[in-house]
């Protein structure tokens, strides 16, 4: 008989398997394939497929570097498995994202995407944060991990850049009404902050 | 023997009270009737009629040849994706948070270096000169463009109106500032009121419209009703909305989008292809409807309107004066 008592361990167990969070990770973007086929993307679609692409990566960036302070408030592990599985999302959409960007924007007009990056900081920030991206999502497999060995840990280090990066982006971007990109910033200063209080106290450990 | 009564003679209601109760529910039985009436004729019953305007009135105009031959943004992506603070941030707040706005009744005060500080009420104002249909092209700062056919009087008849003294240089234009009505406001995201400011050719150029309605009828509440600027060779945020009072003034305006970032928004704002603000390209522009696959599209010299407008900036430094 199911005791209630053991649904939040249900709910921590399910979360925790791949086929569930890949299923729900898929939503946004089945939602715009959705949104796309009923003409409902806003007056102005390409923006709309941007800003939420945009949206979801940065989403994902936040999920995936949970991971670790919640094993270290928690001494939970489970959800450690879905590491590369939500990475691999936060490269997809920012993949999409970029996509939005060069080929329903720009149509591939390599000389108007040229001006728009150099003259606007706001393009560059978010262009290096995703050039960064490109060999943590093509290192993301066993092969690699063996052949790389301790550099691999030393490379996807590089997230936490591309993170920072990634929020700048957004920010750079909204007008007046920051709510968004503030809290961006305040989760994303959070998880940094626990896993430095961590290593602090790790280090005071060794030290005695 | 007489029963002894339970009701105390306090507690009888006098007749003089009795009677005009009386009189209250006649008064208040035939108010319901009367609003009834109304409310059939009203824009509520309108718009449970027909879904597929919001409720509006219809306006007569005389149609004029501005822009004549455009392509018009639909009337659902016209009224769906505004840039109106006061309602919200995003753009597809105000359509939702307009919704209980009153733009009536609504007056309009003119001041500062004028003959004499006056207001006139919006419908004596719609009959200062014959309302016109003109279809103007408007691009955003932000990149996208729509065309629109407003209706509306030039703003040079409101000025003649005002009779501003030899002291007026510029004109600044005033919102609404009501946190009751209008819940953006609660947000510090700008000064409020939104103010916007002209210079007075600028404001007596024939292309500078006072706005009070678009495709045929009254201004819907999220794109500025009732009464808003549209100057079309200008970004968009020129076009101050749901105006309650302009201000003749010696010297120059400082607007809300001044006041919060300088760097970013000019005075002037002319629609300029070759000065970049440094968040959007200006050289090219969405044209909003076009859909997915549709290419941007050049952005034009004041907006296409060189022609009517060039010559008041001629010597002027536009990149300086953006």
């Amino acid at each position: 008989m199911l005791s209630l008592y053991r649904i939040p361990a249900i709910i921590y167990t399910q979360l925790s398997n791949k086929a569930v969070i890949f299923t729900l990770a898929l939503m946004p973007f089945l939602r715009l394939v959705y949104l796309a086929m009923h003409n409902q993307l806003t007056a102005h679609p390409i923006e709309y497929i941007e800003h939420s692409t945009g949206f979801w990566s940065l989403a994902f960036l936040m999920l995936t570097l949970s991971l670790t302070p919640m094993r270290l408030l928690f001494k939970t592990t489970r959800q450690m498995r879905l590491r590369r599985m939500l990475g691999m999302f936060v490269f997809f959409y920012a993949t999409l994202h970029v996509l939005a960007y060069v080929w329903l924007d720009y149509a591939f007009s390599y000389d108007e995407i040229i001006k728009d990056v150099i003259k606007h900081p706001r393009i560059w920030v978010g262009l290096i944060a995703f050039t960064l991206l490109l060999p943590l999502a093509a290192t993301s497999n066993h092969v690699s991990i063996k052949r790389l060995g301790a550099n691999w840990l030393k490379l996807h280090k590089v997230v936490y850049l591309i993170a920072i990066l990634a929020v700048i982006h957004f920010w750079m971007l909204v007008k007046r009404d920051i709510t968004e990109p503030i809290s961006f910033a305040i989760v994303l200063f959070l998880l940094l902050a626990i896993r430095l209080f961590f290593k602090f106290i790790a280090m005071r450990r060794k030290q005695r | 023997m007489q029963p002894k009564s339970d009701i105390a003679p306090s507690d009888i209601t006098p007749r003089g009270v009795f009677e005009s109760r009386r009189d209250f529910i006649k008064k208040a039985g035939l108010g319901l009737v009367v609003s009834a009436a109304t409310m059939l004729n009203s824009p509520i019953m309108a718009a449970t009629q027909s879904n597929t305007r919001l409720p509006s009135r219809k306006l007569k105009s005389i149609s004029t040849a501005y822009g004549r031959g455009e392509k018009l943004t639909s009337y659902e992506d016209v009224t769906s994706y505004n840039n109106f603070y006061e309602f919200g941030s995003d753009k597809s707040e105000p359509a939702v948070n307009a919704k209980l706005f009153k733009p009536q009744p609504w007056t309009i005060t003119v001041e500062g270096e004028v003959r004499k500080n006056k207001s006139i009420a919006i419908e004596d104002l719609l009959r200062l000169a014959p309302l016109e249909e003109r279809i103007y092209r408007m691009r955003c700062v932000e990149g996208w463009s729509m065309v629109i056919p407003w209706i509306g009087l030039p703003l040079y008849e409101l000025i003649k109106w005002a009779e501003p003294n030899s002291n007026a240089k510029y004109l600044e234009f005033v919102s609404l500032h009501d946190k009751q009505q209008m819940p953006g406001q609660n947000l510090p995201l700008l000064d409020w009121p939104y103010t916007e400011g002209l210079r007075m050719d600028e404001a007596m150029n024939p292309l500078t419209l006072l706005a009070v309605g678009l495709y045929g009828e009254v201004l819907p509440n999220q794109n500025g009703a009732p009464l808003r600027l549209v100057v079309p060779w200008k970004y968009g945020f020129k076009g101050a909305k749901s105006i309650v009072s302009i201000r003749f003034t010696e010297k120059q305006p400082v607007s809300s989008w001044m006041k919060v970032a300088p760097r970013e928004y000019g005075f002037f704002a002319n629609v300029n292809p070759n000065v970049d603000h440094p968040r959007w390209s200006q050289s090219t522009e969405r044209r909003i409807g076009t859909g997915l696959f549709a290419s941007r599209i050049k952005t034009q010299m004041f907006n296409g309107y060189a022609e009517q407008v060039a010559h008041m900036y001629t010597g002027l430094d536009l990149s300086k004066y953006f």
